[in-house]
C-alpha cells in the first residue's frame, strides 16, 4: 500500500468524473483526480501540477517548495560535514 | 478484435492517439459506458514473457484434427472471449478469410496455403523443393567451422503483433540469437506453425512476411517447416516452433563457465524494452507509452565484437528473466561473483517510468535484442568501441565486473551506494501496489 | 525522474549515513545495544533492502525492526480461501492487485486457482476492475480491496463512482485494515523495546500526522513520518535519532512535500461515507485486533461481496511451523524463523511474509540471505 509515484498532470480526459491524464517519463495513464482538486476549482486547474499517484488515483499534490527545502537541508548537511572534516584534517596537521 | 486504447478519446490536451496493432480504434463516445477507465484485455494474465509454463498439452503430430479439449489455461492468454462484446475473437474479421481445419488436413487447402502464403514469403530453393526435409550440403558447412550449433525454441507471445515486432520476427531473431551467442554463423531455420481455427489469413500472411523479412535481415533461410491447425480454443491463435542450425568456427570458445575475476560485464544497450512493450500492448494495466520491442538479430554485432576481441569469455542473450538471470547463470557456472552498478545500467526513461509505476525491476524484464558479454579486462574498451560503432550496440555500456567473492552471487551496488544481492526470480515478476 | 532521482543522490546519502553514525553511536554505546528502530510500513522495508541501506549503516549502531505494515503479509489463510471460493464461482470475475496473487491459502494461492480455471484478473487500479464490470454486464466482478488507509480512498471513490453510474455487477471483498490499532498492539507488547518509529508516509498522506500523537505523548517514543526514497528514509532515521539524543518525543514529518498535517479531506470524506469500523478483525500471525478493519456501510450492501455472496468465512490456523506472528511483531528476524529458507521459500511459501514484495522474509531471502556468510578471501568458496 505504499507504491506511490510522482507524476505530472498533462490533461483532463473526463472532467465530469474528475479523470485526467498523468505522465511519468513518457508513460501515461488515466487517473482519478478527486483527491487533488481543491474545493471550488475545476479539474483543469490541475494541469501542470505534480501529484503522487497510487493505484490510479492522484492522492496528493507535491509541494515543490517543500521538496526543495528538504534537499537544501541535506545539501547543507553534506557541506557542514565536509567543512568539519577539513577542519579536523587541518587540526591534525598542526 | 477491438483495440482498447490506453485512454478514451476526447482527451482535452496532450493525449496521444494510441493505436494498438493497427486494429480498428475503439470509439469511446464519452458516455457513462467506458467513461472512467480504459478497457483491459487479457486482464487475467501476469507479466507476459514467452510464457511456456502451463501451456496446454495438445497432440500436434499426425492428425490435423484436434480432439475437443477443455478450455486451456496457459500463462499467456486471457479468456478466449473478447471481453468487450462477448463475441469470439477475430469477429471483426467475420467476412475475411480465416484458417479452417481443412488447412491442416494435408490436402488441397493446405497445399494452397503453403503455396500462396508460406513459400512466397520464405522464398528459397531448399524450401521450394517441397520435400519432407531440407537437404544441406555437409562439405559447405564443414568449411565454415568445426562444430554445428543446433537450437530449438517455441513462441507463444500474445498479442501476436506489438510495437517493434510480431511473433514471427521474434521467432526468427530469437533463434538466430540463440545460435549467435555461441559464436556460430546462423544459417538455416525450420518453422512449425500451430494455427488456431479462425485465425485470419491476412494476419498469418503478415506474420509470414515479417518472418521472411527478419530472415533476410539476418542472412538466414527458413528451409523446412510444418503446419498444423487445431480447433478453436485449443491454441492461442498462433504458436511457432523453430529449430536453427549454425556453424561455430574453431576460434570461438565461449561458455558460461569462462568468466574470470577482473573481467568486464557489458550490455549492448538499454534494457527492458521488449517486456514493457508487450505489457503495454496487452493493455491490462492501461498504460500508454512509446516503447517498442528491441527485437533484432545480434550475430552481426557479435561478429564485430569478436573482431575486436577473439577471446570473449561469456555471451548470452537476455530474454526471459532478463539480464539478472543471465548474470546469475554466469556467476553460478563460473563460480565467481559478478558485481554490477545500478547507475551504469542503461534504461530508456519510459521503461524506468513503467517500472516505477508498477514496482518492477528492469533487471528481470525480457529483452529480444540485448546480450550480456563478459570479456577480459584488457579488451573491454576495444569491444565497447566496436559495439558502439555497430547499429545494434550504439548504447553499449560496461555495467560491472567479475570478482572472486562472494562466489556464485550477483551483487548490485544501488543508486545510493548500498549493496544488495540480485537473485534468480521465483515465478513471474508481478506488478505490485505495495 | 523529477521528485524521485534527487532523493536517490549518493553524495547526500553518504553525508546522512555519517551523521547518523555520529549521532547514534554514543547512544548505542551507552545502552550496550544498537538502537532499535521500527519501520512500520512494508514499503520502507522494501526500500531498505532494495537500496542496500543496511550495508551502509553499522549493525552495532542501528537495528531495523521490521513492522507489520504490510497488508498482504497479514492476510489470514481463511481470507485467501474466501477469495478463491469467490473466484471459482463461474458467475464471478475476481479482480485483484498483483501482490495478492501468490499468498498461500489452505488449498493454494489465487495464481494456482487461476491455473486451475478460476477467472482471476490482475489489475493495477480498482477503476480497472470497475471497467471490467462495465464490459461484462452478464457477470459479477468482485474486487479484492486490500490495503491500509492509503488505499481505502481509491476503493471508496470507485464504489461511489459505481453507484453514480448505476453499475449493478460490481462489488468489493473488503479487507482494508487500519494502522493505529496495530501500532498500539506493538507498543503494548512487553517483549518489544522499540526506541523510535519510522512512520508510514503514504498512510499519513491520507490521515495526516495527528493520529500518531499518542505514540509520542502516551508511549514516549519519537516517530518521524517518512517518505519512500532512500534519502527520505535516511533523513527520517536521522531525525528520530536526533530526538533521542535531545531527549525529545514528538511526531515529526520528514515527508513534507507530500504529507499534509491534516491529511486529505476529500479522501477521508469518501472513506467515511463508504466504510465503517469492524469491531475486530483477524490478522495473520497477530490474532484478532479490535477496530482494526473496516467493512462497507449497510447502504452500500449492493457493492459488498460479503453480503452478496456466500463465502466460507472459516478461520484457518497457520501451519504449526509458521512463526509469521513473531516476525511481524519484530520479535525475531526472518532468518531466525525455524523454517526460513528450508520449508518456507519463495517457491513454496508457508506464509505471506515470504511472498509479498515488501514482506520482511521475502526481502531477506531475496536481498540479504547471503550477507551473513563469512567470506574466505581468495578461497573461491564462502565459509
Amino acid at each position: 500500500m505504499c507504491l506511490g509515484i510522482p507524476a505530472l498532470v498533462v490533461g483532463i480526459t473526463d472532467a465530469r468524473n474528475k479523470l485526467g491524464l498523468v505522465d511519468v517519463c513518457g508513460v501515461r495513464r488515466q487517473v482519478n483526480l478527486a483527491c487533488v482538486i481543491d474545493a471550488g476549482q475545476t479539474p483543469e486547474s490541475c494541469i501542470g501540477d505534480w501529484v503522487l499517484v497510487h493505484v490510479g488515483f492522484a492522492m496528493s499534490r507535491i509541494d515543490a517548495t517543500e521538496a526543495r527545502l528538504t534537499l537544501e537541508l541535506l545539501q547543507q548537511l553534506g557541506e557542514a560535514q565536509a567543512e568539519l572534516e577539513a577542519l579536523r584534517a587541518g587540526a591534525v596537521e598542526h | 478484435m477491438s483495440a482498447a486504447n490506453g485512454l478514451p478519446e476526447g482527451a482535452s490536451s496532450g493525449a496521444p492517439q494510441h493505436a494498438s496493432n493497427g486494429a480498428p480504434q475503439h470509439a469511446s463516445n464519452g458516455a457513462a459506458q467506458h467513461a472512467s477507465s480504459p478497457l483491459p484485455q487479457h486482464a487475467s494474465s501476469p507479466l507476459p514473457q514467452h510464457a511456456s509454463n502451463g501451456a496446454p498439452q495438445h497432440a500436434s503430430n499426425g492428425a490435423a484434427q484436434h480432439a475437443s479439449s477443455p478450455l486451456p489455461q496457459h500463462a499467456s492468454s486471457g479468456p478466449l472471449l473478447d471481453t468487450s462484446n462477448g463475441r469470439p475473437r477475430d469477429a471483426s474479421h467475420d467476412t475475411a478469410p480465416t484458417i479452417t481445419l481443412a488447412h491442416g488436413g494435408g490436402g488441397r487447402a493446405m497445399r494452397s496455403l503453403i503455396e500462396s502464403i508460406i513459400l512466397p514469403a520464405f522464398d528459397n530453393p531448399l524450401l521450394a523443393a517441397l520435400e519432407d526435409q531440407a537437404r544441406l550440403d555437409l562439405t559447405a558447412l564443414i568449411a565454415l567451422g568445426d562444430r554445428l550449433a543446433f537450437t530449438t525454441d517455441s513462441y507463444v507471445v500474445t498479442p501476436l503483433e506489438f510495437p517493434g515486432g510480431d511473433i514471427g520476427r521474434l521467432a526468427v531473431c530469437g533463434t538466430v540469437n540463440d545460435l549467435a551467442v555461441s559464436g556460430a554463423l546462423p544459417l538455416y531455420l525450420s518453422c512449425g506453425f500451430v494455427l488456431e481455427e479462425g485465425l485470419s489469413i491476412e494476419e498469418l500472411t503478415r506474420i509470414a512476411r515479417s518472418m521472411a523479412a527478419a530472415a533476410r535481415d539476418a542472412g538466414v533461410s527458413i528451409v523446412t517447416g510444418d503446419t498444423k491447425v487445431v480447433e478453436r480454443g485449443a491454441a492461442d491463435r498462433l504458436f511457432i516452433n523453430t529449430a536453427g542450425i549454425g556453424v561455430i568456427p574453431g576460434s570461438a570458445q565461449i561458455g558460461a563457465d569462462r568468466a574470470r575475476p577482473g573481467d568486464a560485464v557489458i550490455v549492448n544497450g538499454t534494457l527492458g524494452e521488449h517486456g514493457i512493450a508487450i505489457l503495454i500492448a496487452r493493455n491490462d494495466l492501461a498504460l500508454s507509452a512509446e516503447v517498442r520491442s528491441d527485437c533484432q538479430p545480434l550475430h552481426g554485432l557479435i561478429g564485430a565484437m569478436r573482431g575486436a576481441c577473439p577471446e570473449i569469455h561469456c555471451l548470452r542473450d537476455a530474454t526471459r528473466g532478463g539480464v539478472a538471470t543471465v548474470l546469475n547463470e554466469f556467476a553460478l557456472s563460473s563460480g565467481v561473483c559478478i558485481r554490477v552498478r545500478e547507475a551504469a545500467i542503461p534504461l530508456r526513461p519510459e521503461v524506468r517510468g513503467a517500472c516505477e509505476i508498477l514496482g518492477l525491476d528492469p533487471l528481470y524484464l525480457a529483452n529480444e535484442g540485448k546480450l550480456v558479454a563478459i570479456v577480459p579486462p584488457q579488451s573491454a574498451d576495444a569491444v565497447l568501441a566496436a559495439m558502439r560503432a555497430h547499429p545494434a550496440g550504439r548504447e553499449a555500456a560496461i555495467i560491472g565486473e567479475v570478482c572472486r567473492q562472494p562466489a556464485q552471487r550477483v551483487i548490485l551496488s544501488s543508486a545510493v551506494g548500498g549493496d544488495r544481492v540480485v537473485d534468480l526470480l521465483v515465478g513471474e515478476q508481478l506488478p505490485r501496489i505495495c | 525522474m523529477r521528485f524521485t532521482d534527487e532523493f536517490r543522490d549518493p553524495d547526500k546519502a553518504r553525508a546522512l549515513v555519517k551523521e547518523i553514525d555520529a549521532l547514534a553511536r554514543p547512544l548505542a554505546r551507552a545502552r550496550g545495544t544498537p538502537l532499535q528502530i521500527m519501520e512500520v510500513c512494508g514499503g520502507h522495508t522494501h526500500t531498505i533492502f532494495r537500496y542496500g541501506l543496511k550495508s551502509l549503516l553499522s549493525e552495532d549502531v542501528i537495528e531495523f525492526v521490521h513492522g507489520p505494515g504490510c497488508p498482504v503479509c497479514v492476510l489470514p489463510m481463511g481470507r485467501v480461501d474466501d477469495c478463491i471460493a469467490l473466484a471459482r464461482d463461474p458467475a464471478i470475475i475476481f479482480a485483484t492487485f498483483g501482490d495478492a496473487m501468490r499468498v498461500p491459502g489452505s488449498q493454494g494461492s489465487l495464481l494456482q486457482a487461476k491455473a486451475r480455471g478460476a477467472d482471476v484478473r490482475m489489475v493495477y487500479s480498482p477503476l480497472d476492475a470497475l471497467a471490467v464490470a462495465r464490459a461484462n454486464p452478464q457477470r459479477e466482478v468482485v474486487f479484492f480491496a486490500l490495503g491500509f488507509e492509503t488505499t481505502m480512498p481509491s476503493t471508496a471513490l470507485t464504489v461511489l463512482q459505481a453507484r453514480r453510474e448505476g453499475v449493478q455487477n460490481f462489488s468489493l471483498f473488503c479487507n482494508h485494515i487500519t494502522i493505529i490499532p496495530t501500532l498500539k498492539a506493538i507498543l503494548d507488547s512487553p517483549e518489544l523495546r522499540i526506541d523510535g518509529f519510522l512512520g508510514p508516509g503514504h498512510v499519513s498522506m491520507v490521515i495526516g500526522n495527528r493520529p500518531y500523537r499518542f505514540i509520542a505523548e502516551r508511549y514516549r517514543r519519537p516517530i518521524v513520518i517518512a517518505g519512500f526514497e532512500p534519502l527520505d528514509l535516511l533523513q527520517s532515521l536521522w531525525m528520530v535519532i536526533k530526538q533521542l539524543r535531545e531527549g525529545r518525543c514528538a511526531v515529526e514529518n520528514q515527508y513534507t512535500r507530500i504529507v499534509p498535517e491534516l491529511g486529505n479531506v476529500p479522501a477521508l470524506a469518501a472513506v467515511q461515507e463508504v466504510f465503517e469500523l469492524r469491531e475486530f478483525f483477524e490478522w495473520r500471525g497477530l490474532g484478532s485486533i479490535d477496530h482494526s478493519g473496516v467493512r462497507m456501510r449497510a447502504e452500500f450492501a449492493a457493492f459488498d461481496a460479503e453480503r452478496k455472496f456466500s463465502i466460507p468465512n472459516l478461520k484457518i490456523a497457520d501451519p504449526a511451523s509458521c512463526q509469521c506472528g513473531a516476525v511481524l511483531k519484530g520479535l525475531i528476524k526472518p532468518r531466525q524463523c525455524k523454517v526460513f529458507g528450508s520449508d518456507c521459500t519463495p517457491e513454496r511459501p508457508l506464509g505471506a511474509l515470504m511472498v509479498s514484495s515488501e514482506g520482511a522474509c521475502s526481502a531477506y531471502y531475496q536481498y540479504a540471505r547471503f550477507a551473513e556468510q563469512a567470506v574466505e578471501p581468495d578461497s573461491g568458496v564462502p565459509a
